[in-house]
């Protein structure tokens, strides 16, 4: 249900632009307007998000850590996985965003023979991850190459690297079909796997299939249907440096690739990809584990009057003595004491 | 009120920060794409000033031209080059060809090059015009 309800969004934004553009000409609209309005959505909405959720008071350590934590000299703690201090959290965190070091301990459990629970160490949807979303960040970072006048040097560079490969004599880059490779392939794990795919709703399929139009359509005009490139940076560049124009001869396909890259950065924060800031702001990943070392005082405390059990043995000594029961002190000290002065 | 209000702002001026630089680059900058020369001797003496096939098409597919040129050339042996547009003949050569015409190769190709930051390697071995001169 999500799946096709997804799909055939996806498909009426293609639509939209390629009947926008090539009908009536909107071309204004898809090339400046719509892309200065996703971009403010997607900063201003992810800001809101964020202030959002900083709100909400996070004052306890989550102690759920797959390592010892630090305690008596004695016995060895376990640093990254249950840090003490700022600094160790910072590393935790960044193994965290560069590598997913938690996704790579995900573990897959199954029935043998019917009756015997198994678990096994379940690698691949961590390593589609991580290609995906380097390839994202790299592909990102290589399109600044059609975004700034003069091109900064480290841009050049990662082109070089990633074009090492030459098809045709032309730069051929790596990462764009990983990208998509590796889309396709969470896509597919999402669909072949039962479980995966009962809990998969139209939130999930959406991006998957707007990211999948991104590299398509990108792929497509590097290699397949050839753009003019040259018009399409005095585009981005005029976009960037607000003077925007539209220059002649921008293929629909480069409409479709802008319009798609809208649609996902303007729906990123009301989206599960908001992730992007969430993984921050994970109480799991961002705490150090100091509970025995530093006291953290609830927020919301307010003060309660209390009636603790020796000013109850104080109130009612007398009585619990005649009747014999036990007394954490009997006032005898207490009484000797008075008598002396 | 917000909770570690310092940490959070501090991640969120980064975010935005990345996420504006290029405007921050490019604000106010004048917009200019490269602006080709087409004054060669060559070009001058055409009576029709046009390219091998449309210009639209040589904008976009040049690349690709060029290898199905090399391929027909290298693999096949074939050197002559029909145009699709006019029927015209042409030589399948990257010096004595494109060069020919374009002998400006600075400020021709390398002007769209360095803008759209393509460096083809072919001038590691094939000669370019002003080493000829
Ligand atoms: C007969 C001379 C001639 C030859 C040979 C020739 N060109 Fe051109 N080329 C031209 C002319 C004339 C134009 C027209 C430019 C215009 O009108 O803007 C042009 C345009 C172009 C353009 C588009 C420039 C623009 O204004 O956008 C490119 C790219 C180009 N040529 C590359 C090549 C390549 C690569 C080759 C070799 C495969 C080649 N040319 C061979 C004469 C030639
Ligand atoms: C109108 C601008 C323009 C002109 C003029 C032009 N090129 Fe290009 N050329 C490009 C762009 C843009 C690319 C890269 C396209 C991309 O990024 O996919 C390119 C790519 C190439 C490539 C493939 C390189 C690679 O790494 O992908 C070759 C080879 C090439 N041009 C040769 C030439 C030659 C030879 C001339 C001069 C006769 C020339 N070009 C003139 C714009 C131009
Ligand atoms: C490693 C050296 C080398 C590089 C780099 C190289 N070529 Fe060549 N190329 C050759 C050789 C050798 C031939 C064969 C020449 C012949 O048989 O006439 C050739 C032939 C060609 C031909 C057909 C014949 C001719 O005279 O032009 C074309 C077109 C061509 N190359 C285009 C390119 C382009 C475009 C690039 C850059 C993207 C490039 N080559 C890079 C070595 C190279
Ligand atoms: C405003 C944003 C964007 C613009 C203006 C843009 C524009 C372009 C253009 C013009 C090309 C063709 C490049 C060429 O022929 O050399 C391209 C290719 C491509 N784009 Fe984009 N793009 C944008 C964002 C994105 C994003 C966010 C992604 C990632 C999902 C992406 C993925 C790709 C891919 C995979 C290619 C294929 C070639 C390559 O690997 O570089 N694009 N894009």
């Amino acid at each position: 249900m999500g799946l096709n309800f997804s799909l055939l969004i996806v498909a009426a934004l293609i639509l939209a632009v390629f009947l926008g553009v090539e009908a009536l000409g909107l071309s204004f609209l898809f090339g400046v307007i719509i892309p200065y309005l996703a971009l403010a959505t997607f900063i201003i909405g992810f800001i809101l998000k964020v202030v959002k959720w900083a709100k909400a008071p996070v004052p306890f350590r989550i102690t759920t850590t797959s390592g010892q934590q630090k305690s008596l000299p004695w016995i060895k703690d376990n640093k990254i996985d249950n840090p003490a201090t700022t600094s160790w959290t910072m590393v935790r965190m960044a193994l965290e965003v560069l590598f997913f070091r938690s996704l790579f301990k995900n573990t897959k459990a199954e029935m043998v023979d019917g009756k015997k629970l198994t678990y096994q160490w379940e690698k691949w949807l961590w390593l589609a991850g991580l290609v995906f979303h380097w390839s994202f960040l790299i592909v990102v970072v290589r399109h600044l190459r059609l975004f700034l006048e003069p091109v900064p040097a480290f841009v050049t560079l990662i082109g070089k690297v990633d074009g090492f490969f030459m098809v045709d004599l032309q730069n051929f880059y790596i990462t764009g079909v990983l990208l998509l490779a590796a889309v396709t392939f969470l896509f597919i794990r999402r669909v072949l796997i039962p479980q995966v795919r009962y809990i998969s709703l139209a939130a999930d399929y959406f991006p998957l299939f707007v990211l999948m139009g991104i590299a398509t359509t990108g792929i497509l005009m590097k290699y397949f249907y050839r753009v003019d490139v040259v018009s399409i940076k005095e585009l981005t560049v005029g976009l960037f440096s607000f003077n925007p124009v539209i220059p002649e001869g921008v293929s629909v396909l480069f409409y479709i690739h802008l319009f798609l890259v809208c649609t996902l950065i303007s729906y990123l924060p009301f989206s599960k990809l908001m992730h992007m800031g969430g993984i921050f702001l994970s109480p799991t990943r961002n705490m150090p584990n100091n509970s025995r070392a530093e006291r953290h005082i609830n927020p919301w405390n307010y003060p309660v009057k209390v009636h603790t059990y020796a000013e109850y043995e104080d109130e009612f000594r007398d009585k619990m003595r005649a009747a014999g029961l036990p007394l954490d002190r009997d006032g005898a000290e207490d009484e000797a004491a008075a008598t002396k002065e | 009120m917000m909770y570690n209000s310092r940490n959070i702002i501090i991640g969120l001026i980064i975010f935005v920060g990345i996420f504006t630089f290029p405007f921050v680059l490019g604000a106010g900058k004048a917009n200019e794409a490269p602006k080709l020369s087409l004054d060669t001797p060559k070009i001058n003496e055409l009576i029709k000033k046009e390219p091998i096939e449309t210009v639209e098409f040589m904008r976009n597919n040049h690349m690709q031209l060029l290898s199905d040129w090399k391929v027909a050339v290298v693999r096949d042996g074939n050197r002559v080059y029909v145009s699709q547009k006019d029927g015209q003949e042409y030589d399948m050569s990257l010096q004595n060809t494109c060069l020919d015409c374009h002998s400006n190769k600075e400020q021709f190709c390398d002007a769209c090059h360095t803008y759209a930051e393509v460096e083809p390697n072919c001038w590691d071995c094939h000669v370019a015009p002003e080493v000829i001169r």
